[in-house]
This record gives C-alpha cells, sequence and structure tokens, in this order.
C-alpha cells in the first residue's frame, strides 16, 4: 500500500469544492422533504379514503424503489416531457422527494403520539381547524420528531454521492475526476470516505442528545 | 420494447437477485456477530463492534463500493470478480447497520430471563442459544425487513461501477431506444415488485417465528417508527 500525500494535498481545493455542493444539496433536499413530508402526512390524514389511498400508493412506491433509479427517471424523462432542469436541481428535487416519504412516516406517528386531551381540549375550546393544527398540534408533534428527522438528514448525507451518477460534481464527483486524470484513486477516495465519517459521527453524536432533550 | 431488450432485462433481474441475496447472507452474518459481540463482557469487544458499526454506518454505500472496486485491488493486490466485490461492500455495509438492530433486540430482552439462565448454571453460549435469541430473533424481524428493502436498493448502486444489474439494463435499453420513460416505469414498477415480495415473505417469518414464542405480531408500527436506531444511510430509509 502506497499513500501519497501529495495527493492529498493536490486533490484538497477539489474537496473542498465538492463539499459545498454535497452541502447545498443537502440543505436544500432536507428542506423540500420536510415540507413535502408534512404535506404527505397531512394528506393522508384527509376523511376521504380518494385522497388518502393515491397518496398511500404513490410514497409506498417511492419509497421502496431505489432512489438511483429515481435519479435517472428524472433525469432522462423529464427532458423528453419538455421539462429541463439542471442535473443539481434533478438531483435535490429527487432526494427531497425520496426521503419526503420517509419523513413522512415520522410526522405521522408524532402526529399520532399527541395525547388525545390535547385534540379534546381543542374541540372543548372551540378552536377551528387549522388553528388546532397550527397552534395545538403541530408545535407538540414536531419537537418530539425533530431527532427522528435529524437522522433521516443524516441518511440524506450517505446519499448525496448518488447525484454523482446524474454529472453533479459533489464530493464523489470530484474524487472520481481527480482519480481519472492522475490515476490515483486511493488517496481521493479515501480523503472523501474519512470526510463522511467526520460528518455523520458528530451529528448522529447530537441527535441523540437531542433525543434524550426533546423526546419524553 | 423487442424481445432482446426484455431478455437484456432479465439478466439485470437475475444478476440484483443474486447480489441481493448473496450481500443479504453476509450482511446477516456480519450484523449478528457484531451484535453479539457489542454485548460481549469484555470492553475491547464491545469497542472494536462499536468502532466497526460506526466506521461502516458513517460512510457511504456508493464510497464503499468505489473503494472495494478501485482502492482494494491495488493495495492489496488483489482483483475482485464484480459480483463478490458489489457483495462485499453491501454486506459489510449493511451488515453494519443490521448489528443495531440485533444488539438493540438483545437489549430489550427481560434481564430476568438472563439472571433465569445463571441460576440454572447455563453457560454464555447456552444463555445465548437458548434464551436471549429465541426471544430476540422474531423481534428482530420487522426492522430486519426494512433494512432488506434498503438493501435491494442499495444493489442499484453497483450499476454505477458497470455491473449488469437491473438498473444498468435499463440505461442500456434507454441507450439502444433512444427513449426513456417506458423503460424506467418498467425498471421501477419490477423494483416495486421485488420489494413487496420480500415484506410479505418477512411477515411470512415473523408470523411462525413469534408463534414460536407464543406472541402475535403487533399490528402497528406507528410507536416504533420514532424509536428506531438510525436509518441506513446508504439507501435512506427505514430501519
Amino acid at each position: 500500500m502506497n499513500w501519497d500525500w501529495s495527493a492529498v494535498g493536490d486533490f484538497m481545493p477539489h474537496f473542498w469544492d465538492g463539499l459545498l455542493i454535497t452541502l447545498q444539496a443537502l440543505v436544500l433536499g432536507s428542506l423540500i422533504s420536510f415540507a413535502l413530508g408534512l404535506v404527505w402526512a397531512l394528506l393522508m390524514r384527509t376523511p376521504s379514503r380518494w385522497v388518502r389511498w393515491p397518496v398511500g400508493v404513490v410514497t409506498e412506491f417511492v419509497r421502496n424503489t431505489p432512489l438511483l433509479v429515481q435519479l435517472f427517471f428524472l433525469f432522462y424523462v423529464l427532458p423528453e416531457w419538455g421539462l429541463t432542469l439542471s442535473a443539481m436541481t434533478t438531483g435535490v428535487v429527487a432526494i427531497g422527494l425520496h426521503y419526503s416519504t420517509y419523513t413522512m412516516q415520522v410526522y405521522r406517528a408524532g402526529i399520532e403520539g399527541v395525547p388525545a386531551g390535547q385534540w379534546e381540549a381543542a374541540t372543548a375550546l372551540n378552536l377551528p381547524v387549522t388553528r388546532t393544527w397550527t397552534a395545538v398540534i403541530l408545535p407538540q408533534a414536531i419537537r418530539r420528531v425533530v431527532p427522528a428527522l435529524g437522522n433521516y438528514v443524516i441518511s440524506m448525507l450517505k446519499d448525496t454521492p448518488m447525484l454523482m451518477a446524474i454529472t453533479v460534481l459533489e464530493m464523489l464527483g470530484e474524487a472520481r475526476l481527480f482519480s481519472q486524470q492522475n490515476f490515483q484513486f486511493t488517496e481521493p477516495l479515501t480523503v472523501i470516505g474519512v470526510a463522511f465519517i467526520l460528518i455523520s459521527y458528530p451529528a448522529s453524536l447530537l441527535m441523540r442528545a437531542l433525543e434524550r432533550r426533546l423526546v419524553r | 420494447m423487442t424481445s432482446g431488450l426484455w431478455e437484456l432485462v432479465l439478466k439485470g433481474i437475475w444478476t440484483t437477485v443474486q447480489l441481493l441475496v448473496l450481500s443479504g447472507l453476509l450482511a446477516a452474518a456480519v450484523s449478528f456477530t457484531v451484535g453479539i459481540a457489542r454485548t460481549h463482557r469484555l470492553r475491547i469487544v464491545r469497542f472494536l463492534a462499536g468502532f466497526y458499526t460506526e466506521v461502516f454506518r458513517g460512510t457511504s454505500a456508493l464510497i464503499m463500493i468505489f473503494w472495494v472496486f478501485f482502492v482494494l485491488p491495488p493495495a492489496f493486490g488483489w482483483q475482485l470478480v464484480p459480483l463478490w466485490a458489489g457483495t462485499l461492500a453491501l454486506g459489510l455495509t449493511y451488515g453494519a447497520y443490521g448489528s443495531e438492530i440485533v444488539r438493540g433486540a438483545l437489549d430489550a430482552v427481560d434481564p430476568a430471563q438472563v439472571e433465569g439462565g445463571v441460576a440454572l448454571s447455563f453457560t454464555p453460549w447456552q444463555r445465548l442459544r437458548l434464551i436471549l435469541l429465541p426471544q430476540a430473533v422474531p423481534e428482530m424481524i420487522p426492522p430486519f425487513s426494512n433494512l432488506l428493502v434498503e438493501l435491494l436498493k442499495g444493489t442499484a448502486l453497483v450499476s454505477v461501477m458497470g455491473m449488469g444489474d437491473l438498473a444498468f439494463s435499463g440505461n442500456l435499453v434507454r441507450l439502444a431506444l433512444q427513449e426513456s420513460a417506458e423503460i424506467y416505469t418498467y425498471i421501477l414498477l419490477i423494483y416495486f415488485v421485488i420489494a413487496f415480495l420480500l415484506t410479505r415473505l418477512m411477515r411470512g417469518l415473523e408470523k411462525r417465528l413469534k408463534a414460536g414464542v407464543g406472541r402475535v405480531p403487533e399490528p402497528g408500527v406507528s410507536q416504533r417508527e420514532l424509536r428506531r436506531p438510525e436509518t441506513t444511510g446508504v439507501g435512506g430509509g427505514a430501519a
């Protein structure tokens, strides 16, 4: 095994570029998944089965099929339908959509975890439906699910390398490009592997600490 | 789509299924070894097992795959057949997630059960085999079922390395037909059907195992959602 520190030095500027793209994709993807997941979770609680059933089927489908193939689908099929997005936008949308089907379950568990007395109190106080949700149920539900959502953000971080497959130059994309130009595979791949551990391990410790504080 | 192209897709399904079975077996072996090691009485064994879990859960499965394909051959001087390289990368990564499931289920067994084993002067191995595992394994099945679906989704990653699995066959058909909506819809549907069958299979297994220890499967999963450890970052998702 021969390790070449100068290759690490040469790779570092590309690494920082890649890290920036990875973090951008992560933040935007998380925001989409948080918002869309809440929409799914609320739609699943509507009384009409004509809403619940299609939403349930679609989200189940998205959750049980590979993100990679969904990326290809969006990347190659949307232009055929006349909607051309940049690779990065496609990737962010795909990650956000994929993970919204997970965050939806988290929200659902959080909403179901709100004690029935809270609902009854809102009814007794004659609160309108929107106020019941925004002032009583969601603030309690979301507080409980913050750590679970955070765990999905960590999962999303570990899925961002897939964006490389649709030409986004995030960390793995940069590493691959660098390797192919310089014929040095060991250093860049190891650097980004270690970088992922260095980011995700403290993040998961943080989530565990949050869980102890917020979820009782 | 012509029959020749369908043949390509069938080959892809076969490769995906092979990869799923092999890496699933490796992941199960790793899960139990590492998960049980994490409950060992020696601190050093617990530490090493925990270190393994954190390292393999910390990185992305795709990076592991790249590592096994590109770094391992020059570093150690041997090259793996793509199928085995994919199996190794996926099995080790998903095994790390599985080890958390095993550890959680072992921890969840009532401590009085182990004390009972001690009182009857069972050896540690007998306690594990006759008391802990029969009660813990049925509890592991629902999270393992989720992990198996994640593993199925993870197998698509090997297509990035040019291995001819289902996702790769989709790309080939797209290049051949210059048209992508139809083939990718089929590919997604096939993955969905495989995932559905896996879930069914695991549910049947859960029923049988729980009947063996005199319990019935819980109907709801809602409360478990919040408490499950971490998800498989590799394919995301519910572990």
